[in-house]
This record gives structure tokens, sequence and C-alpha cells, in this order.
């Protein structure tokens, strides 16, 4: 492997629990939950009527009319976080090789929104009718498109589809992209807008959104929790500048924290249900801690998939357990879902970006809805309250329906290494 | 409502223009910004307010804002 080392220079968010990285950090470390009533459609019709909603969002203040107009909600959130996350890196006022940038973005279903309605019209007055701008609206790649128009962004550019570990695999190949050497800086995460008529039916067919929570919708995710009932679903955009190192350097940027490592696998057991005992996962927590040069016992904090549902969060702790060890006794493990609920193809993107911005304050985020644990559920879940601690390696692990599993390792960045 | 002035909403609304720019000798492309799938949903627009077919042929000679109207009223629509 090369010896490129990878570090976080610029985050930008528009997720349930804020709109710039500063609002959403305090609201994952206060335990403010971002998730309530479902208001985006009517919730009447669907079991789980709860959802993590981006709040505030203004495509055509932020956007411009024609952008707002000529693209999906999910390519709408990628845009304005790509920009916040450009501007916080310094690199707009940069001279920098457009062909040295790149972008990858993962989204699990890309325009959903725009299918339904587009589909709808084409039911009711014919296909003649159908937008020449559905495709491209749809399509699960524009959101990489678009942002790399909008930044220049000229070099590896793609999108990741992996359902709900897509926004992570994105960041491991852009991470990758890096290393190889095609690319100095990569602009990368996730975007979704999944609360629409078939997503949300679709989810609660197959039984996997909490139902039992709909008066109390702050307490509806609550991972590794005896009274967990399934996934909140939720929508949003996290997008990650990450960097060479030597580059982010020379130039004098602000480093956020490193990306030492990441491991990929496949459990290659079933379609949705994870493998006994977590065994893909943990085998890609072993792959990135390989990876990333660390040992079990290097990691102080795991920032967990975590969905809340009941078998991932069985599933998971057996592959935290299997993958640290001893050292699972010890380590923080927490899912900050619990207050912005499952961002499903941008939560990698989410969670990564809590992890580094965890080393980079010493602190860790709690799970903040959890109260008591569920039967096989005995790590730190850190419940409640967030933790200071001065903590140095962390992995953020997401796992995606099609048995994906991707785990990415941080470490803390300290300028003198 | 003018023909001209129920073409010129169309075309704000469809192309994110000011209604000063609109001027007959604007070009929906060069001068408007459209696009080639602007210009489709465009079309679509004309189709549905003013309840005609305009073929493919017919859509590429609409060039310019007063293309439009002169093309409309020779299909006997005046406003």
């Amino acid at each position: 492997m090369s010896d490129k080392r990878v570090v976080i220079t610029g985050l930008g968010v528009f997720s349930p629990i804020g709109n710039t990285t500063s609002e959403a950090w305090k609201n994952a470390v206060d335990g403010n939950s971002g998730v309530g009533r479902l208001s985006n459609i009517d919730p009447e019709p669907f079991t789980s009527q709860v959802a993590g909603e981006v709040k505030d969002f203004d495509p055509v203040a932020l956007l411009g009319p024609k952008n707002a107009r000529r693209n999906d909600r999910y390519t709408q959130l990628a845009m304005a976080a790509a920009e916040q996350a450009w501007e916080a890196s310094g690199l707009s006022g940069e001279t920098i090789d457009p062909e040295r940038v790149g972008v990858i973005i993962g989204s699990g279903v890309g325009g959903m929104e725009t299918f339904e309605t587009q589909h709808t019209t084409a039911l009711d007055r014919g296909p003649r009718r159908i937008s020449s701008m559905f495709v491209p609206m749809m399509i699960s790649n524009m959101a990489a498109g678009q942002v790399a128009i909008d930044l220049n962004a000229k070099g590896p550019n793609f999108a990741t589809v992996t359902a709900c570990a897509s926004s992570s695999h994105a960041i491991a190949c852009s991470v990758d992209s890096i290393r190889l050497g095609r690319a100095e800086v990569m602009v990368t995460g996730g975007s979704e807008a999944p609360l629409t008529l078939m997503s949300i039916g679709g989810f609660c067919s197959m039984k996997a959104l909490c139902t039992t929570y709909n008066e109390e919708p702050e307490k509806a995710s609550r991972p590794f929790d005896k009274d967990r009932a399934g996934f909140v679903i939720a929508e949003g955009s996290c997008i990650l500048v990450i960097e060479e190192l030597e580059h982010a350097i020379a130039r004098g940027a602000s480093i956020i924290a490193e990306i030492a490592g990441v491991g990929m696998s496949c459990d290659a057991h079933h379609i949705t249900a994870p493998a006994p005992g977590g065994e893909g996962c943990a085998r890609a927590m072993r792959m990135a801690m390989k990876d990333a040069g660390m040992k079990p016992e290097d990691v102080d904090y795991v920032n967990a998939h975590g969905t809340s549902t009941h078998l991932n969060d069985i599933n998971e702790t057996s592959a935290i357990r299997a993958a640290l060890g001893d050292q699972a006794d010890k380590v923080m493990v927490s899912s900050t879902k619990s207050v912005h609920g499952h961002m499903l193809g941008a939560t990698g993107g989410m969670e990564v970006m809590l992890t580094a911005l965890a080393l980079k304050n010493g602190i860790v985020p709690p799970t903040a809805t959890h109260e008591s644990p569920g039967e096989g559920c005995d790590l730190d879940y850190v419940p409640g309250t967030a933790r200071k601690a001065d903590i140095q390696c962390a992995l953020s692990n997401s796992l995606g329906f099609g048995g994906h599993n991707v785990c990415i390792a941080l470490r803390k960045y300290k300028g003198d290494n | 409502m003018s023909l001209e002035n129920r073409i010129a909403e169309i075309i704000v609304s469809r192309l994110n223009v000011k209604p000063e720019e609109v001027t007959d000798i604007a070009n929906l492309k060069d001068d408007l910004g459209a696009d080639s799938l602007d210009m489709v949903d465009l079309m679509m627009d004309l189709e549905d307010t003013f309840n005609l077919k305009i073929s493919d042929e017919e859509g590429n000679t609409l060039q310019t804002v007063g293309s439009v109207v002169a093309f409309l009223k020779t299909k006997g629509i005046e406003a």
C-alpha cells in the first residue's frame, strides 16, 4: 500500500440535527433528537409515522431557482453540503488543478421523489408528458456529477450504491483514490431524500421501521435498547473534503482528523439479514484496523451502525466483540442514529463526520435514547450523556442490505507526526 | 392576457429568467440559457397551455421568443 496519508480538511452537512457542522455536532453531543412526526407527506397511511427531516432547507435560496428546479432533493442536499464543505476546507480560495480533484458521492436510491412524481404523470397523462429532466434528476450518480460541475472538479467521479453503506463506500473509494495517486483532493460522502410514499411504504412492508413510538418520535430510534423496534427513516447529506496529508500541510489547511484505514467485506449470506455473529462486519473491522496499523487495544471508540433494529444491534455487538476481543469490554460504542435517525445512503458520511469531530474535540457523543440494554447487547454504549475522553483511534461501521460491510478507521491528528 | 404575455409567462417560469429579458428577439438558447432538455419541457408547456401538438420539426424552428409567437399564430391561436 502507498505511504500517502489522508486527512479530512472540510465538512458540510444538512441533516435532521442541523444544517451546519457546528449545529449538528452540538446536537449529537447534547443528545437533542432531530426525529419528529413525519411532515413531508401525510403520515397517516404508514405504520411508522416518524422521520428525521432536514428542517429549513430552501434550495431556491441556496442554489438558485434553476438548480433547484432541475435537481432532485437528494442532489440539492448534496450540492448544498458540498458547497459548505468546500468553503470550510479553504480550497475555494486556492489555485488547484481541477483534474486532481475528484468527487465520489453515494446514495441508496437517488431521485426517488422524482421517480414517483414522473411515474404518476406518465400514468395520468401518458409517456409523452414525462419531463426531459426525469432521467438526469432520478439517477443516483447525479449528485456526484452536479457537485463536480459546481466545484469544477475534473478528477475521478462516480457514485457508490450499496444501500446504507453507500456513503462509507464512497469515502473508502475516495481514500483509495488519493492513496493510489489519482487525486490530491476528494469530495465525498452521501445524500439521501427518501421521505416519499414508495420509500417509507417499502421499508414499512419489510417491517424494518419503528412503529411503536409514533406518539414519542424523539424516543423511536433507540439503538441497542431492549425496547428497540426498528429504524427511523431520515434524510440528509453529509460531505467531506479529504486530502493527501502533504498537500494539506503545504497549503496550511486546518486538519480535522486522519482517515487511517478502510475495510470492506460482504456477508454473502442473505439479502437483508446480517450474517450470524456479525461475521462479515467483524472482517471489515479487522481489515480497517490492519490497513490503519491499529491493534484492537488502540481502539477507543466505535461509532456503530446501530440502526435500532433487533437483528443489526445484536449482530453488530457480536461483531465488535469478535473484532476487538478483550478490548470490547473497554471500548466506548455509540450510535448517533439515536438522534439523527437512519439517513440510509448518507448515514456513513454523517457518522464519519461525527467520529472525526469526536477525535478532534475529545468528546464521545452518546447513544442518547439508550435506557436499558437489549438481550445480547452488552457493551458500553455511552447511554444518555456524552463523555469527555482523549480518544486517539476510532472506527465507524456502516452496513447495507445486500450484505455490504464498510469500516472506516480514523485517528486523531496531532500535527507533529 | 395577450398571447405574447402568456408565452412570456411560460418562458419565465420554465427558464427562470427575468420578464424583461423575454423580448421578441431574445434567442431561447443563446440569450435565455435554455439547453436541449429545457427546450423539450418548454414545448410540453406550450402544448399543454395551448392544447396543440408541436412536432419535433416544428419545435426545432422555434429559436426566438418572436418565432414562438408567430408559430402559435399560424396555428390559429390568438390569445
